[in-house]
């Protein structure tokens, strides 16, 4: 197991705790508890009891419509929930706005790119520095602010010359190309300095010679000490990665555990691999689908209802 | 001929006039509004409203000093724009729009209520409030001047150099503005607002910031307005002024600091050179008056922008001066 | 960026355009002359008429016209049509006063004098506005049922104009800020019919109906329609049916005048009282015809195969062409019904408001206020919206001067966004 070969603290500590479904972990950061989003009639998100361990990487899968995004969205302020309490170091997030929760320091990417287009790359990667002077209205007008500035457009530099953007800083985000896109948007959530990264499906859509440094940046991310919890559809990716993988189905979680502890699970394989992979629907099979296509859509729904800029987009 | 060169006069000063700077005061506005941030203001002739009428009825009414007025103005502009932001800076674009024609419809038939006479003077509005404005001119306004190839007065002239001088500096605090990193947390909500609260900005707060700002911005060119023509006057502030605006500032170009400048002063160019060449052609007869008589000239403006705000949108959004790529990057 | 047309033009789209532009001139020559034939009048007159829908026009009130100098110009009594009708020295601002003194018991007037413009070779024409003291009463309480019904009659109007708007919202995601003038081309094609061409309103109405409902295709046949399949953003669109409507409206007050002017056929009836209401037949039938055209629509939307299709289109676009659904044909089948319900509800408002060039846009606005309130996009929503907003803007009048009943409906309007931006029947998810 890949794994295996790079053996941290955090992960050999999760090696030893038991494969249940809510397990207590020793250094817990994000605490999920008695969490219900539901759309009309469908349950999005029923979330009993989660914990994500601190400076570990978190795999969370499960088919279209488990209601991953959704619990993206719950946890980072995005959407709100019916019910449930959660917590981010001991403190309460609900009802945060979801500047509130990235200050701090949970932030999060986007399953569909969010680069914005007509700012330059150096642009979008200087948005992301918390606690700018120049962002106050006032203070923007007199030359305090230069100073700050040039130290972010340095910070800005190292991270593109990391992710091997550093080329593109001048061009315009809307040039790049999808895995680049990708790339900038992890760059720019690094600009934050965040203590948790929460990435959705960062790997979507990018091409393979992409996919290996992705990976590696994700892998750093451990070894700075932040906390990475990602959305991920392939397999080979999560096995390769995570530290410790969730699955959810049908908004609930139906199995945590070490990656390898993923494929022997009958309940993951039944309703995640089964369901997708081989043998044919049956009735009852399909129409479970048939109700997560319909909170997916809903939960679409309400998000694109939630911004102005979302009605104009994809114009 | 000569009668072509008085036209070309005319719509030369036309250029500089004072609807050329109230519509630039109106659409630098809008551009903070529209071109930097992505609110659609649907309102903007109200806060216009109010910075003319705050002076009109400070002055003329209540008695108090002009500048009074003029705070009386911004302030009231600033209070509409929280009013209208609060409820619908939450809520998609439209919603926004809505509410702000409502607002400015409303505000139009309230002024010009019979129950408002004692306040705004109803229909007939409000006038004789610009004695301080024009003592302070530092040139005799009284008499007339030759400049640009047509006749001014003294009053226009000075009022319109105030417009311009006003024009300037709003135009720099905005060049300014978008230079520093508040402007840039603008034009990234503009272009995804979701992608810019993940990053720890308020944007509500950024929104409503830009809505105030872009609000004070055009009650300054009510003031002039008011000013310029000596009157304040319900029907001066038409809900179609604020399409106005959004051709001048299409047509020059959004989210560019000169953009509704450049594009105000070719808008009252074109306006001023169809009017008079219009009434011009009724006169010789080359028009037939059954067609088209001498009142429905002032009407033909309004076609003339509605038409080419359509125009202007399909096939060149980008402005007579923009680049097109900067249109392409969004057509993903 | 918000205004992100693809900017490549296709030929199509240009002659498309090129095409209405020159049917529209065309439509616009033939009616500016029709209306320059039909005002023929020489010198400038006034004339000012009294009447309540109660006590009918009443006779012998003294009129006195000042000009802007204060002079008097002329001076008379209304005669048993309630009319009174002088000539006047020449074009201006003049000030018509009535004496109060003379009107019969019961009749009030909020005000007694009243500016007018005189164009050039015009007609100065002023009403006033008269409260009847036997709908009245006082005023207070038991004006409540009579204001209801005006305000149902009112409200079932909006509702027939908002119909479309609506549906147009629902299946194409379009604010479309032009249909204001759909409802006021049809209103000013039965005019001309009617006054002009002397053709009884019901056929006249029936011809604008077939008109706007072409209007409402060329609309998605030349504009939106190439718009939505290169792919242009809602907002673009929604500057471009600003432009529209600015353009359209302001062609119609060329066309059409500046002036309000009444249909030929019903005019001057008398109200008839029903208990504690009184209503002119001309009410009445409108709110008939009102409901009897909503219910249509209503079994329409429900029991037929292309009214299915369009709530399908309206709940779930991409869903509803996926399982075979024409979207297109819907949209298109949407534009038609909308616009000749927008012209029947013009119509109907000439009749109660008279025709005049920016009804549309007026009546737009409490449309908006409507289905807002009924939450958008939804057909029966529009429906019970607008008729809230109706009723609401005529119990308003209880508190509020006559004059200001519309910006009652827009504080409306703004409440209802405060309070439940997603109507009354609209589902939270719609707006987050």
């Amino acid at each position: 197991m890949p794994t295996n070969s790079m053996p941290t603290d955090t992960a050999s500590v999760l090696r030893h705790l038991p494969w249940n479904i809510g397990v207590r972990k020793p250094d817990p950061t994000i605490v999920v508890d008695d969490l219900v989003r539901s759309f009309g009639g469908l349950t999005a998100v029923a979330v009993e009891h989660l914990e994500f361990q601190r400076g570990a990487i978190t795999g969370l899968i499960g088919p279209n419509g488990a209601g991953k995004t959704t619990l993206f969205n719950l946890l980072t302020g995005f959407d709100q929930p019916n019910t449930g309490q959660w917590s981010f170091d001991g403190r309460s997030l609900g009802r945060l706005k979801p500047h509130q929760v990235a200050r701090l320091g949970v932030v999060r990417t986007f399953q569909l790119t969010k680069a914005l287009s007509r700012l330059t790359v150096l642009e979008n990667m200087k948005l992301g520095a918390q606690d700018q002077k120049g962002e106050k209205f006032l203070a923007a007008l007199l030359p305090g602010w230069r100073a700050q500035e040039r130290e972010i457009e340095a910070r800005a530099m190292d991270l593109l010359t990391r992710f091997k953007l550093d080329a593109k800083a001048q061009d315009f985000a809307g040039t790049l190309s999808g895995g680049q896109r990708k790339l900038l948007e992890m760059a720019r959530a690094l600009m934050c300095e965040p203590k948790v990264v929460m990435l959705d499906e960062p790997m979507a859509g990018v091409n393979p010679a992409l996919t290996q440094s992705l990976l590696e940046h994700v892998k750093n991310l451990r070894e700075e000490g932040m906390t990475v919890i990602f959305v991920e559809h392939d397999m080979d990716v999560v096995r390769d990665i995570s530290d410790w993988v969730v699955v959810m189905a049908a908004g609930r979680v139906i199995a945590e555990g070490p990656p390898e502890s993923i494929s022997q699970n009958k309940d993951v394989v039944d309703a995640y691999l089964g369901a997708h992979h081989d043998a044919p629907l049956t009735a009852e099979e399909e129409e479970l689908v048939l109700a997560e296509a319909e909170v997916a859509i809903a939960a679409e729904k309400a998000e694109d209802a939630d911004l102005p800029t979302e009605t104009t987009r994809g114009l | 001929m000569s009668e072509f060169l008085d036209i070309l006069a005319l719509s030369v000063k036309s250029l500089v006039s004072q609807s050329a700077v109230f519509f630039a005061l109106m659409g630098v506005g809008l551009n903070l509004h529209f071109g930097y941030t992505g609110l659609l203001n649907f309102g903007q002739i109200a806060f216009a409203l109010l910075g003319g009428y705050g002076v009109a009825i400070s002055v003329a009414m209540w008695g108090l000093p002009l500048l009074v007025g003029v705070l009386i103005g911004v302030v009231a502009a600033f209070v509409l724009a929280l009013l209208l932001g609060l409820p619908t800076l939450r809520l998609r674009a439209d919603y926004l729009a809505i509410v702000t024609i409502a607002a400015a419809e409303i505000m139009r038939l309230v002024f010009r209520s019979t129950p408002a006479t004692p306040i705004t003077g109803a229909t007939r509005g409000l006038s004789g409030f610009g004695r301080d404005f024009y003592a302070v001119a530092p040139f005799e306004t009284q008499r007339t001047y030759d400049f640009l190839g047509s006749t001014w007065t003294g009053r226009e002239i000075w009022a319109v150099l105030v417009g311009w001088i006003l024009v300037t500096l709003f135009s720099l605090l905005i060049w300014q503005l978008m230079r520093s990193p508040w402007g840039r947390v603008l034009k990234a909500i503009r272009e995804d607002e979701d992608a810019v609260r993940s990053l720890g900005k308020n944007v509500y707060s950024y929104k409503m910031q830009s809505l105030v700002l872009g609000g004070v911005i055009a009650s300054f060119g009510g003031m002039i307005l008011v000013l310029a023509t000596g009157s304040a006057n319900p029907d001066q502030f038409q809900n179609a002024n604020t399409f106005l605006a959004y051709a001048a500032l299409i047509l020059g170009g959004t989210a560019r600091v000169l953009g509704p400048v450049v594009g105000s002063m070719i808008l009252w160019f074109i306006i001023a050179f169809t009017d008079a060449g219009l009434a011009a052609l009724i006169r010789n007869g080359i028009i037939p008056s059954e067609i088209l008589s001498g009142p429905d000239v002032a009407n033909i403006r309004f076609v003339l922008v509605g038409v080419g705000l359509m125009m202007l949108l399909i096939f060149r959004p980008q402005g007579i001066f923009g680049d097109r790529r900067e249109i392409v990057l969004d057509a993903h | 960026m918000l205004i992100s047309v693809r900017t490549r033009m296709s030929g199509q789209l240009a002659a498309r355009i090129l095409v209405v532009a020159l049917t529209g001139f065309a439509v616009f020559l033939g009616l500016a002359v029709a209306t320059q034939t039909s005002a023929s009048a020489e010198g400038e007159t006034i004339r000012v008429t009294l009447a309540t829908s109660v006590s009918g026009p009443i006779e012998g009130v003294e009129v006195t016209v000042t000009d802007d100098q204060g002079d008097e110009v002329a001076q008379g009594s209304t005669d048993e049509d309630g009319r009174f009708e002088a000539d006047l020295p020449g074009p201006g601002e003049y000030t018509v006063a009535i004496n109060a003194d003379d009107l019969p018991e019961g009749v009030t007037a909020a005000v007694t004098e009243r500016p007018v413009t005189v164009a050039e070779g015009g007609v100065g024409r002023t009403a006033f506005a008269l409260s009847d003291g036997s709908t009245g009463q006082g005023g207070g309480a038991a004006r409540i049922p009579q204001l209801l019904v005006e305000g149902l009659r009112f409200g079932l109007l909006i509702a027939i104009c908002a119909v479309g708007l609506s549906l147009i919202f629902g299946t194409t995601g379009l604010t479309n800020f032009a249909h204001g003038e759909l409802v006021a081309i049809g209103a000013i094609v039965a005019w001309f019919l009617n006054v002009s061409a002397g053709l009884p309103l019901i056929a006249a109405t029936a011809i604008a109906m077939a008109v706007g409902g072409f209007v409402g295709w060329l609309n998605d046949f030349a504009l939106w329609g190439p718009l939505r399949r290169r792919g242009s953003g809602l907002i673009a669109m929604l500057v471009i049916s600003i432009g529209l409507s600015l353009g359209l409206r302001y062609l119609l007050n060329i066309i059409f005048g500046g002036r309000s002017q009444p249909y030929a056929d019903y005019r001057g009836q008398r109200a008839n009282d029903y208990g504690p209401i009184s209503l002119t037949d001309k009410d009445l039938f409108s709110i008939a015809i009102s409901l009897v055209v909503l219910v249509v629509v209503a079994l329409m939307l429900q029991r037929t195969k292309i009214g299915k299709a369009m709530r399908a289109v309206a709940d779930n676009r991409d869903l509803a062409a996926a399982s075979g659904i024409n979207v297109d044909r819907v949209i298109r089948f949407v534009w038609i019904v909308g616009g000749s319900l927008a012209a029947l509800g013009g119509v109907l408002f000439g009749l109660s408001d008279e025709v005049s060039w920016d009804m549309g846009f007026k009546l737009l606005l409490l449309m908006f206020a409507g289905i807002t309130l009924g939450g958008l996009g939804t057909a029966y929503g529009a429906l019970l919206g607008s008729v809230i907003v109706g009723m609401f803007v005529q119990l308003s009048t209880l508190v509020i001067a006559d004059e200001l009943k519309y910006v009652g409906g827009l504080l409306l309007l703004i409440v209802i966004l405060v309070v439940r931006p997603q109507g009354i029947l609209g589902s939270r998810a719609r707006v987050g």
